[in-house]
């Protein structure tokens, strides 16, 4: 199993949510985050006083998958957030050792 | 029966003067003393407490909130009374203190088309914003227990004396000083305590290093929109009258307030790039403040000019002169209001038209006007200056004004209220 993190643009929640439900992923967790990248932050003027603002906000996007579907989850993710313009995002892969579903007890692929 | 009657004091007085309480300027005053009071809760206080941080808005509304409270009862106790009775160039008297003798047919000779209580009540309202909007200068720092002397000792040392001089019969007045509804009372008075005050505190901790940016400017938007409509019963409502000359003020508040957004938009447009909404609401504030003294001397299209002048003096003020002499006026009460009642208390005497309140300005050819609105100014300002700086020097020798730093550091709606927005 792998658990896949992303952090994306806000905006492209909706996109991304439907590109992983099309293969066949049945959830996820997400996460308001802030941070920076390349894209760096912006500036801030409020009646002359400048403020440089360097976290931007950004959704962390969370789900544990079958080991495999994991690249495809990983392609889908890469396409369905991209903009191409600086401050789309990254993907980041973990191993994954165990899940457990709490209703039910199920546990690792069939608590997926 | 006749000698009896023309024998006591208030026949003589009534016949001296012909004052009767009229139905519709009544029912205007009551409007416009609620217009007024809706400019402090929740108008500055949804104003004020939109631009500071998210840590500091429940104390922010907590100083308007108090200066409302305990000035309308010092007004009600003894204010009203030191402002508004008696002939001295130099301050009231006692006759009314607690409203002593103020009976349902009392009629003040400086109003004498509404009842007494609705005078000494709408200026109240006067008296309590002006307070109010001194501790703007000084938001995110200063102590609770401190900031309540201050309210008090503010009130009664500082706008008491300088309302007598300009209305209630003192020596500015007389010396025909034009000031319709507060540009020297409240506004420049508010603004020079406002600037005194952020001196003796001292600037925000991080103030020029760390991020400041204002917690939700839609409630300054809101805010502003309240002060804004408020506005037209602290003008309009200064012609104590249901009449042109008030409707010809709020004409003028409302082109100014325009004139005023325009400008400074423009200006923060082309200096910075961008058009900022704190902008817009910041020339909107400065337009109405600048043309308080004006408006029911001048022409309502003279309130586009003022406006303009207005936006672009308190622009400069709040975003070169506060940089250049390094004052930490939080929320820019000189810059806007100190700024723009003294320019609008200028313009005043050179807009002045004497069709529409008996008195010539400069561009009617009475250049001395300018001069005399200069020594009103001269005399608000030393005024308000030294007794402020006198009033927190002696509070300060009794307990701290400042909050201590962590304090400061975690907030004060936490370290002095015990909550906080979630």
């Amino acid at each position: 199993m792998k658990l896949v993190i992303a952090i994306i643009k806000p905006f492209k929640l909706d996109e991304v949510r439907d590109a992983l439900t099309a293969l066949g992923v049945h959830g996820m967790t997400v996460t308001e985050v802030k941070g920076f990248g390349r894209q760096k932050g912006h500036t801030e003027i409020y009646r002359g006083a400048e403020y440089a603002v360097n976290f931007l906000p950004k959704l962390k996007i969370e789900v544990g998958v079958e080991d495999g579907i994991a690249d495809k989850v990983v392609a889908a993710i890469g396409s369905a957030a991209k903009t191409g313009q600086i401050g789309d995002g990254k993907i980041f892969v973990y191993d994954l050792d165990r899940a457990v579903r709490i209703r039910t007890g199920e546990t690792d692929n069939d608590a997926l | 029966m006749l000698m009896a009657l023309a024998a006591s004091p208030a026949f003589a007085q009534a016949a001296a003067q012909p004052a009767k309480i009229d139905a519709a300027d009544t029912a205007w005053m009551i409007s416009a003393t609620g217009l007024v009071l809706m400019m402090s809760i929740p108008g500055l206080a949804l104003f004020y407490s939109g631009m500071v941080r998210k840590k500091n808005v429940l104390a922010t509304m907590a100083q308007t909130l108090a200066a409302v409270a305990l000035g309308s009862i010092l007004w009600m106790a003894i204010g009203y009374s030191l402002a508004f009775t008696g002939n001295s160039p130099a301050i009231g008297t006692f006759d009314r203190a607690l409203l002593l003798g103020m009976d349902m047919n009392a009629i003040s000779p400086l109003a004498k088309n509404i009842p007494e209580s609705v005078f000494m009540f709408y200026q109240m309202t006067f008296a309590v914003i002006t307070v109010a909007l001194v501790a703007g200068s000084v938001a995110d720092r200063m102590r609770f227990s401190a900031y309540l002397w201050f309210v008090a000792g503010w009130l009664l040392l500082v706008y008491v004396p300088i309302a007598h001089w300009v209305w209630g019969g003192g020596f500015l007045g007389t010396a025909g000083v034009l000031d319709f509804a507060g540009g020297l009372v409240v506004h420049l008075n508010a603004g020079i305590g406002g600037l005194v005050a952020c001196y003796l505190l001292g600037a925000r901790r991080g103030y020029g290093t760390d991020n400041l940016a204002p917690y939700d400017l839609s409630l300054a938007v809101i805010g502003t929109g309240l002060l804004w409509v408020g506005w037209f019963g602290f003008n309009g409502g200064s012609a104590l009258g249901a009449n042109s000359r008030a409707g010809f003020a709020v004409l003028a508040t409302h082109l100014a307030a325009c004139a005023g957004v325009l400008t400074w938009m423009i200006l923060e447009w082309w200096d910075r790039g961008k058009p900022s909404v704190l902008g817009m609401i910041s020339g909107a504030v400065a337009g109405l403040g600048t043309i308080t003294p004006a408006s029911g001397f001048v022409l309502p299209w003279h309130g586009i000019v003022i406006g303009i002048v207005a936006g672009a003096v308190c622009y400069w003020a709040c975003t070169k002169l506060k940089t250049k002499c390094r004052y930490d006026d939080s929320l820019d009460v000189f810059g806007v209001h100190g700024i723009g009642g003294a320019t609008g208390t200028i313009l005043a005497g050179v807009f002045a038209v004497a069709a529409v309140g008996d008195t010539a300005g400069l561009l009617e050819g009475n250049s001395g006007q300018v001069l005399v609105q200069l020594y009103g100014i001269g005399v608000t300002l030393a005024w308000s200056g030294a007794v402020t700086f006198m009033l927190l020097k002696v509070i300060g020798f009794f307990l701290p004004l400042r909050v201590r730093e962590e304090d400061e550091r975690i907030g004060l709606d936490v370290s002095l209220h015990g909550e906080s927005l979630q």
